[in-house]
């Protein structure tokens, strides 16, 4: 088992769930495990469906930094409210920079 | 007290099922139960990550084990239903299923998410060692335990499950050989335009590809396989085969029950079987056309499997919604990224948009001036706007299409025009 890092996931009613994230893994991967509801995530990782659509919150987004251009064909097409924060949770690692890292989960997924 | 539901098959779908009915509100009783020993957990990255080293069954399970407990499912491993029986005094869609070690699990609603097996081929020394087939887990596993000391490498079925393997032997450097019967490659799946660029990049990546050609037997020498001999006589050495040559949906149950089967359990769009108290949901099922509603599909995709368990949990809880669900699937070999969404079958027209030769091109199918499907070969993009204008019921203007360098997005237009009738039934 990994370092743990703290992820906090922020739902479309504000209710607030933080995990324990082992380092390396996705912040889609420990939604899903955990059963946070709102991040669908059907293929697994695969950059395929864009229904890990996160808003990461402003003061992380430098960390985070931009997605990469698979991802950002997808953001541009998949999802229902693109915002400038806006990620793919399959495509962000955690890593120690990132310990508190907070996103929230749009309402409605593709 | 409320037996509650009972979902047959820790898959995909069966967990979907079961985490779809407490999204709902469904607080009763909940039995997840699967023959396999490990907890569900993602399949497509058997024949890719984990082929490649780069993931473990760990990092492939849907839930950490505290989510089930958390949740209220009762989640039972290793356990294989091998009878129902409905009640025929309690209430309706009520009754009991056996295991074959003996436990009794009654139930007031059944899901049926049993999942398909591979296809095996009743073929002269099918039973050597290293012959194997990839479905779940300790498939995988083995494949993987073969793959690490193979030198020949030969893999019977062009499909997706094939090409993917192939690639991930080709990548760990072995001699790979494909063998497919039919005169294309994933001729189920992709149009021609698509298969002849399969076949190409795959030899350009040192895959031997042999077409319209059926495999007769197998060689051996003390127990192992050597040998793969072909109907027109050639011989291929291999120490290593991976046979992909599709899938039997299980209907062993469904038939114990009654319920109509015809290449899968049949099941309306409410996911609803021939008895409308139970409901069946993923590869297991076959169903209407999901955006034409004619017809009868099967479906064999992680979309199709969560799709069809959402709205079976709805079914379970009395509701009836009416959803259209694009289906989509995608098959990555090695850096060869496809994307399907849609279903091309009846189209009468394609259109291509890029160069095939530059590895990054995507093909149209419509039927009558109506958008069916894509196939996207590294263009994720193209992907998306389709996968979006079918979700909307809306059309892409075919000629512009051609035209790589405009955004298919900027062409999604107007609700196409009246569906014609399919009547073609596409595995």
């Amino acid at each position: 088992m990994g370092t743990l890092s703290k992820v906090i996931y922020i739902d479309s009613a504000g209710r607030e769930y933080a995990v324990d994230a082992t380092i390396g893994d996705t912040v889609m991967a420990t939604a899903v495990r955990n059963g946070i509801p709102g991040i669908v995530a059907e293929c697994g990782g695969n950059c395929s469906c864009a229904t890990c659509h996160v808003w990461v919150r402003e003061e992380f987004a430098p960390v985070v930094g931009p997605p990469n251009d698979m991802e950002e064909d997808l953001l541009d097409m998949g999802v229902s409210e693109r915002r400038s924060t806006s990620r793919l949770s399959c495509q962000i690692r955690i890593t120690e920079a990132l310990d508190g890292l907070t996103v929230e989960i749009p309402p409605e997924q593709p | 007290m409320s037996n509650g539901t009972l979902i047959v098959g820790g898959s995909q779908a069966g967990l979907q099922v079961a985490v779809s009915l407490r999204q709902l509100g469904d607080t009763s009783p909940i039995i997840l139960v699967g023959e396999e020993d490990h907890p569900p957990y993602q399949r497509p990255p058997l024949s890719k990550e984990f082929l490649a080293g780069e993931a473990e069954l760990d990092s492939l399970a849907f839930r950490t084990p505290g989510f089930y407990a958390d949740s209220g499912i009762d989640l039972v491993c290793g356990e294989r239903v091998s009878g129902v029986s409905l009640s025929t005094s309690g209430p309706r869609g009520s009754g009991v299923a056996m295991t074959a070690s003996g436990r009794e699990l009654p139930f007031n609603r059944l899901a049926l998410t049993v999942g398909a097996g591979a296809r095996r081929l009743p073929l002269p020394g099918a039973d050597l060692g290293g012959i194997c087939y990839l479905r779940e887990y300790n498939d995988a596993a083995d494949l993987r335990t073969e793959l690490s000391t193979a030198t020949n490498v030969v893999v019977v079925g062009g499909g997706f499950i094939g090409l993917e393997v192939a690639s991930a032997a080709r990548a760990l450097g072995r001699s790979v050989t494909v063998v497919e019967a039919a005169e294309r490659l994933m001729a189920r799946s992709v149009g021609p335009v698509v298969s002849e660029f399969y076949r190409q990049a795959h030899l350009r990546r040192g895959i031997d590809v042999r077409l319209s050609s059926a495999v007769s037997g197998f060689q051996g020498e003390r127990g192992r396989v050597t040998g793969v001999t072909l109907s027109d006589g050639a011989r291929l050495p291999a120490d290593l085969v991976l046979v992909g040559v599709g899938v039997l949906p299980r209907t062993e149950l469904a038939g114990q029950l009654g319920l109509v089967c015809d290449q899968g359990i049949v099941v309306d769009a409410h996911a609803r079987t021939s008895d409308p108290w139970i409901v069946a949901a993923g590869d297991c099922t076959v169903q209407p056309h999901p955006i034409t509603g004619q017809g009868r599909v099967r479906l064999e995709s992680v979309q199709n499997a969560v799709a069809q368990a959402q709205v079976a949990a709805a079914t379970l809880l009395g509701r009836l919604d009416n959803v259209i669900s694009v289906p989509w699937f995608w098959s990555y070999q090695g850096d060869l990224r496809l994307q399907i969404a849609g279903l091309a079958a009846g189209y009468d027209t394609q259109v291509v948009r890029g160069d095939p030769a530059d590895e990054q091109f995507s093909v149209l199918y419509y039927r009558h001036d109506r958008l069916l499907a894509v196939d996207a070969v590294n263009r994720p993009a193209d992907y998306m706007a389709v996968r979006k204008a079918l979700g909307q019921g809306a059309s892409i203007a075919p000629d512009r299409a051609t035209d790589p360098d405009i955004p298919l997005r900027s062409l999604i237009g107007g609700p196409a025009p009246a569906a014609p009738a399919v009547h073609r039934a596409e595995a």
